[in-house]
């Protein structure tokens, strides 16, 4: 190999702040400065003093809200106006936040993120006093203010047999307590929570509940604070394994608030009161950001441990009598084995791909957020709800697909004619929205399920990769406690099966399927200039994907029965795990080749960025024939394993396998791209010890 | 009270967490892969800075100014966690941070920017800096700079600061012997290198580092770039010191048994 072409170091800031597209904001480069000074110390500091080996909420653990308070890690999720210091949407800055956090301990993640939780169904649905009132309330003191901020906790999930990944039917009850002829209603709510987050110490919650009296109508959610009238009890710690760092309690409320705390409002008729909002109607706007970040807690344990690994990987068998200075088994001691490089390699790829994916979707919500508020006022000044909202995006659906594909063909969309056609059909804001909300409900689920799902299987590789060592307290970049905080990723803000059921339907979308069609093209292009980056495979898996998809939902089992079906796991599932591989490879090429482009512009060292870029695309393409390997295993086992002799045609079988044979071959070269990936890792110089204590 | 300006030299050095490996390049000595490095705020120009900051704010209508050579995109990256610390105005001079530049060129790229500053009030001029970096330790540059400044009251191992109100200052300086000099001066202008200081590292304030930041992009943006370095100069021989580095990590450990540790590896 090539030594210019070499990986010199680990990457740092300015290699990311480039992929993942933030090298302009220089107020998002101070925010990871400072969530990083947050997370490597205090935070590990607690961590490497047994902070984690208590379920309760002790006086070290508090001390970490007064650390993200002053930080501005509190903050951050607030606007100027209400003491905020970032103007607009928030994804990707509370993404890069809970990324530095998890890269040490994502309990501590969970903690400083759990109150914005409690505040989101304010912040997306409630009214401008709600909204005025709560969000200044939590926002830490400015100096010379005398003043403790708020916290919360966001009340959904209730004790067994009640809400769980099933959120449509509650068992927390409303009524009308008191209403006077002219005062405003008083409510009585009644809510046990199961696994609440923040509750050791939450001044107010957010809860879901349905109402139990004729006089109020469907379900809604309401604002609880700690001081009204009844019983606030925020019951015992749970006894979790995972996320110590964060309280966790099942608590039990009963009481009287003014009718004023309904989220979003109200309104009266014939005598009953219609909450503006139900709770199904907040839970959706809410988590369709929030999960992003929780995919990135993972993806930030797998890059942190690559450092760990390497440095215990080559320190091995020092000290030995048979490894003496300048011996392989000295400079190298681990990295001599072809596994444990290959399986390293294979850990960064994953971490590499789920951070782009990630990142991609906190992107898209920024971009998509202040879309979404257009949306809002234009369906609220015609009226558009529910079905007349659904037949207003029918009627620009067919726009919508010209969209797409003008914007897709880059030679097209350079004519003028072409452009002004794009900018017109832009201009449609309820045209514009739908196709960016058909992405939006992809990859939001899908890093949610992909990330920490197959996030925790690989963050079992890191594990291993480290002995024995590697399931001790004393593992450095705590990597044992990060394996185990990964399942929890996978489970809260809603298990793997929530995000499968809803790709099972978000993915079938014509808006997304032609959207994925242009990437084909896109990544065709990507393959003439760059073969090595692994472009064809990606894009040929796609292609067996669609043809898959398409197939699976035309067609019938050898019982007779349809093959797609969202009751029908085993099929859509499955599909829906297929598409996350290949969601997750395209956007990570997508950020090496912004690398290529714009790094070399600003490098301080151009040998140096020369080697990241080709690191970088050697683990593009390990990731793709990865993906592609997932992808056919997939799609062959639904294609074959449920049809017999009898219902599967010949030309089907001809046409599927030409797919397969096209993509097998595109394959081609990836376990090279391996090889010179491992041989970087023997070379890439590290630090002489981990940056946090352990 | 007294208002002043102060300005504050000082750049960066790699992050010393580091693996530093001198290597002889073609343009001269350096570290291997430099450039790619992460770098740290120089520790002494550190003191520096938060002994200006404290000052600034001790004395209303004070401003401070942070005059930093450096490579321009580094100096960047360096911004982000010290904008967040205390309020300045960033100068920012584009040119080389190695420790192998010739400190009399330093001094020349830095003086010149400072004399360049508009609206600066010698009456009021504190010119702070380091007593030595973490990588460049010949600990000449202050005094050059004050030199070339027409700047004699010069005091090069400062702890300590203090200013009665009058104008005039007190300075406790370090000293040969392990004494301390108690020097008063009349008044601005002087030059004070740091040895130590007392204050520690403040904690980040976003709401601070976005109102330097606002200043600081145009200001790395309109950075010129200065000619510093070893050219001209032929390094006969370039010796590494002879060290020893190793590095553990240890957990609870109380700091006197620390310091009984070193004292037994250094006289092993
Ligand atoms: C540490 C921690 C913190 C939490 N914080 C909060 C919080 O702050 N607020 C809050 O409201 N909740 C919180 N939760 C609750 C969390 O969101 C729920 O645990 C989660 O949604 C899953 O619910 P469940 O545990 O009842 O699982 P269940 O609903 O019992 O699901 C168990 C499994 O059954 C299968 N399954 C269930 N339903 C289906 C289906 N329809 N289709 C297919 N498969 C299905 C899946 O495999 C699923 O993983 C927290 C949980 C933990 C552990």
């Amino acid at each position: 190999m090539n030594d210019h072409m070499n990986l010199k170091t680990l990457p740092g800031d300015d290699i990311r702040q480039i992929m993942w597209r933030f090298s302009e904001r220089y107020d998002l480069q101070m925010v990871v400065q400072s969530a990083r000074g947050v997370a490597r110390g205090p935070v590990a500091r607690l961590v490497a003093n047994g902070g984690r080996n208590s379920h309760e909420w002790t006086e070290g653990k508090n001390d970490l809200l007064k650390t993200f308070d002053e930080s501005g890690i509190t903050a951050l999720f607030m606007e100027p106006e209400e003491g905020g210091y970032i103007a607009g949407p928030k994804n990707l800055a509370l993404a890069l936040t809970a990324f530095e956090l998890s890269w040490v301990d994502a309990g501590s993640a969970t903690c400083s993120l759990a109150s914005n939780l409690a505040l989101s169904p304010i912040h997306e649905r409630g009214t401008p006093e709600q909204k005025q009132t709560y969000m200044s309330r939590c926002v830490p003191p400015q100096p010379g203010e005398n003043r403790t901020p708020w916290r919360g906790a966001f009340v959904l999930t209730e004790p067994l047999p009640y809400v769980g990944v099933d959120t449509s039917v509650l068992s927390g009850r409303v009524r009308i307590a008191e209403w006077n002829a002219s005062g405003e209603p008083v409510i009585q709510v009644e809510k046990r929570g199961r696994f609440i987050t923040g509750m050791g110490f939450a001044n107010f919650v957010t809860v879901a509940v349905e109402s139990d009296d004729s006089r109020i109508k469907g379900s809604c959610m309401v604002i609880l604070e700690e001081t009204d009238q009844g019983t606030f009890d925020r019951g015992v710690p749970t006894k979790k394994m995972v996320h110590q760092l964060s309280s966790t309690n099942d608590p039990s409320f009963n009481m009287k608030i003014p009718a004023s705390r309904i989220i979003g409002g109200y309104t009266v008729k014939d005598g009953v009161i219609i909450p503006n909002y139900s709770h199904s109607e907040i839970i959706e706007a809410v988590f369709r950001r929030t999960r992003v970040t929780v995919g990135l807690m993972t993806s930030a344990k797998l890059l942190s441990a690559v450092e760990p690994i390497i440095r215990y990987q080559r320190g091995r068998f020092r000290g030995g009598q048979s490894a003496t200075p300048g011996t392989p088994r000295y400079d190298q001691g681990l990295q001599q084995k072809e596994d444990a490089l290959h399986r390293l390699v294979d850990i960064w790829a994953t971490g590499e791909a789920s951070a782009s994916l990630g990142f991609a979707a906190a992107r898209h919500f920024d971009a998509f957020d202040p879309l979404e508020r257009e949306k809002d006022t234009i369906c609220e000044a015609q009226g558009l709800k529910g079905r007349a909202q659904l037949r207003a995006f029918m009627k620009v659906q067919d726009e919508a697909l010209e969209y797409i594909r003008l914007t897709g063909n880059s030679k097209a969309s350079s004519d003028p004619k072409t452009m002004g056609r794009i900018e017109e059909l832009r201009a449609n804001t309820l045209l514009h929205y739908s196709v960016m909300d058909a992405l939006a409900q992809v990859i939001c689920p899908a890093t949610k399920l992909w990330n920490t799902g197959h996030g925790a299987t690989t963050m079992r590789e890191a594990v291993s990769l480290m002995g024995g060592y590697g399931i001790t307290e004393d593992c450095p970049g705590f990597l044992g406690q990060k394996w185990m905080d990964a399942q929890l990723e996978a489970t809260y803000e809603g298990p793997e099966a929530v995000q499968r059921r809803q790709l099972s339907i978000t993915m079938t979308n014509e808006l997304f399927l032609a959207q994925m069609r242009q990437w084909i093209a896109e990544l065709r292009e990507i393959d003439a200039q760059y073969p090595e980056i692994g472009a064809s495979a990606v894009g040929k898996t796609m292609e067996l994907w669609l043809w898959t998809l398409d197939h699976l939902q035309k067609s019938k089992d050898a019982n007779g029965k349809a093959l797609y079906h969202n009751q029908r796991h085993g099929v859509a599932f499955a599909m829906a795990d297929a598409l996350c591989w290949i969601l997750a490879s395209r956007f990570q090429i997508a950020d090496t080749l912004e690398l290529r482009d714009k790094g070399m512009q600003s490098a301080a060292d151009p040998e140096g960025m020369r080697g990241f870029v080709s690191f970088f695309t050697n683990l593009c393409h390990v990731q793709a024939a990865r993906a592609a390997g997932e992808v056919s295993r997939i799609c062959t086992e639904l294609f074959h394993a449920y049809s017999n002799e009898a219902s599967a045609s010949g030309t089907q079988i001809e046409a599927f396998t030409e797919h397969r044979n096209q993509l097998d071959l595109c394959l081609r070269g990836a376990r090279l791209s391996k090889d010179r990936a491992a041989q970087a890792l023997t070379q890439v110089m590290i630090p002489e010890a981990l940056d946090y204590p352990v | 009270m007294s208002a002043f300006h102060i300005i504050v030299c000082g750049s960066l050095v790699p992050d010393p967490l580091q693996t530093l490996e001198p290597i002889t390049s073609p343009t001269g000595p350096g570290l291997k892969n430099e450039a790619m490095l992460p770098a740290v705020l120089d520790p002494w120009a550190g003191h520096a800075l938060y002994e200006a900051a404290n000052l600034a704010k001790n004395n209303p209508g004070s401003k401070v100014w942070l005059v930093s050579l450096g490579p321009k995109a580094k100096l960047q990256q360096l911004m982000m966690t010290i904008a967040q610390k205390v309020p300045f105005e960033l100068v920012a001079v584009d040119g080389s941070a190695s420790g192998f530049t010739d400190p009399f060129e330093a001094a020349n790229a830095l003086s010149d920017a400072i004399a360049k500053i508009p609206g600066l009030d010698r009456s009021k001029l504190l010119v702070f800096g380091g007593c030595a970096s973490a990588s460049r330790d010949a600990g000449v540059t202050m005094q050059m700079i004050g030199e070339k400044l027409g700047i004699c009251d010069q005091f090069l191992a400062v702890d300590e600061l203090s200013t009665p109100g009058d104008g005039s200052l007190r300075i406790l300086e370090r000293i040969e012997g392990g004494r301390y000099q108690v020097s008063s001066c009349q008044g601005a202008p002087a030059v004070l290198a740091w040895a130590t200081g007392k204050l520690p590292v403040p904690p980040n304030n976003p709401q601070v580092g976005m109102m330097n930041m606002r200043a600081i992009m145009p200001a790395l943006q309109k950075a010129v770039p200065a000619k510093v370095g070893s050219e001209g100069v032929t390094f006969s021989s370039v010796e590494v010191p002879k060290q020893k580095r190793e590095t553990r990590i240890v957990k609870d450990m109380p700091v006197d048994e620390i310091a009984r540790e070193i004292v037994a590896w250094i006289t092993a």
